[in-house]
């Protein structure tokens, strides 16, 4: 933390049951080193406790506290102040796109968990199955019997951004499909029928938004592409098995 | 309740040219959903510029005429720099789709869209001097 204090406007997006999003300003002294969340929390907790929004462990673990900061995904508790606005500048907060509002800031993100449940995407793997750089083969025998987190936090920032997911709801979105393509891999049990469909692999128009967003460094992008690969190849391979 | 207003929906096709916070991925997709609907548009007026040979051969001549003015070639340029930048930005798409170049895909972007840019100003030049 600094000594130095900034005074912002935070605009904060509301919208109760129904109403037409509009904006409320707030004037706040922040430290800029302090994180977005921590301004939001003040507002709620010495300004307007109406304002609804989601959070929960701080140090982006849990993925509850995406939105939209200055119009960019952001995950709230790892944005420094400093970092997305000024001194005596305005700073804008809104709800993630692409997912229902429940209330201010706070979205439903029941399709994206439901999905993810649908693929089989699983939040711990076993070290052996798990994605890390040097690979777990060469690990001595008895540090393969752990589990670790998957990277995935389930946020949703990649969604929101990705430009095809904003016109088809029935997309299944790139956290999704790398969930889909994490399980593919290892498992070898990939359900094609969702992956190469057109709300599959096949709805995502290489934008790479979501691999930009994406906070835990799941890279969504590279695991859709590889997926594409992986449906390519059965599929060429089905043909030379017909013949 | 939740809001209908942040849901996906076709109508919301304007959000493909939000240039809001994109970074290099997403601009060569907004330039590509641009190029892709301006030669759309230009199929259309192309196949109206065939019917006026249905109209002989003075009417279409004097058409041909028109489309010398240098406002029609520019528009005709516009066309042709479409074109390069649509196939050249597929190119791209195609080589990450099997697993090329991904990490380095904005590299990719940068070197495909310089290349365009000189097609673009060589059929410039050709087509404001012939």
């Amino acid at each position: 933390m600094s000594k130095t204090k900034w005074n912002i406007i935070l605009r904060v997006s509301r919208q109760k049951d129904g109403e037409q999003p509009h904006f409320d300003e707030f004037n706040l002294e922040v430290d800029p080193d302090e994180y977005v969340l921590d301004a939001v929390e003040r507002v709620w907790a010495f300004m307007d406790r109406t304002v609804c929004f989601r959070h929960a462990c701080h140090h982006s673990t849990c993925g509850a506290c995406g939105m939209l900061v200055n119009g960019v995904e952001k995950l709230t508790c790892i944005t420094y102040i400093r970092d997305v606005t000024q001194n005596g500048a305005k700073l804008t907060v809104q709800p993630l796109r692409n997912f229902p509002v429940i209330s201010d800031l706070a979205v439903d993100m029941g399709s994206l968990y439901s999905r993810l449940e649908i693929v089989g995407a699983r939040s711990v793997l076993p070290v052996p199955e798990a994605e890390v750089e040097k690979p777990a083969s060469s690990w001595p025998k008895e540090d393969q019997q752990y589990i670790r987190l998957a990277d995935c936090i389930e946020c949703g920032l990649c969604i929101s951004a990705c430009p095809s997911a904003a016109t088809s709801g029935e997309y299944l979105g790139p956290a999704v499909l790398a969930g889909l393509q994490a399980n593919a891999l290892k498992y070898k049990s990939l359900p094609f029928n969702l992956a190469d469909s057109q709300d599959g692999v096949w709805r995502c128009h290489s934008a790479f938004e979501c691999t930009e967003v994406c906070p835990s460094f799941v890279d969504p992008a590279r695991r859709i592409m590889n997926l594409r690969s992986q449906i390519i190849r059965e599929r060429l391979s089905g043909l030379f098995r017909k013949a | 309740m939740e809001s209908q207003h942040n849901q996906p929906s076709p109508g919301k096709f304007w959000n493909w040219f939000n240039p809001v916070g994109r970074k290099t991925g997403g601009w060569a997709f907004i330039l590509n959903r641009i190029t892709a609907l301006g030669l759309t548009f230009y199929l259309f007026l192309h196949l109206i510029v065939l019917g006026q040979l249905a109209k002989g051969p003075e009417g279409y001549d004097s058409f041909i005429a028109l489309m010398k003015n240098p406002i029609a070639v520019f528009g005709e340029l516009l066309v042709v720099a479409a074109g390069i930048i649509h196939g050249l930005n597929g190119i791209r798409i195609a080589l990450t789709t099997f697993g090329v170049s991904i990490s380095t895909q904005k590299q990719l972007f940068y070197a495909l869209m310089a290349i365009a840019l000189i097609a673009i100003l060589f059929f410039g030049i050709r087509m404001f001097t012939a």
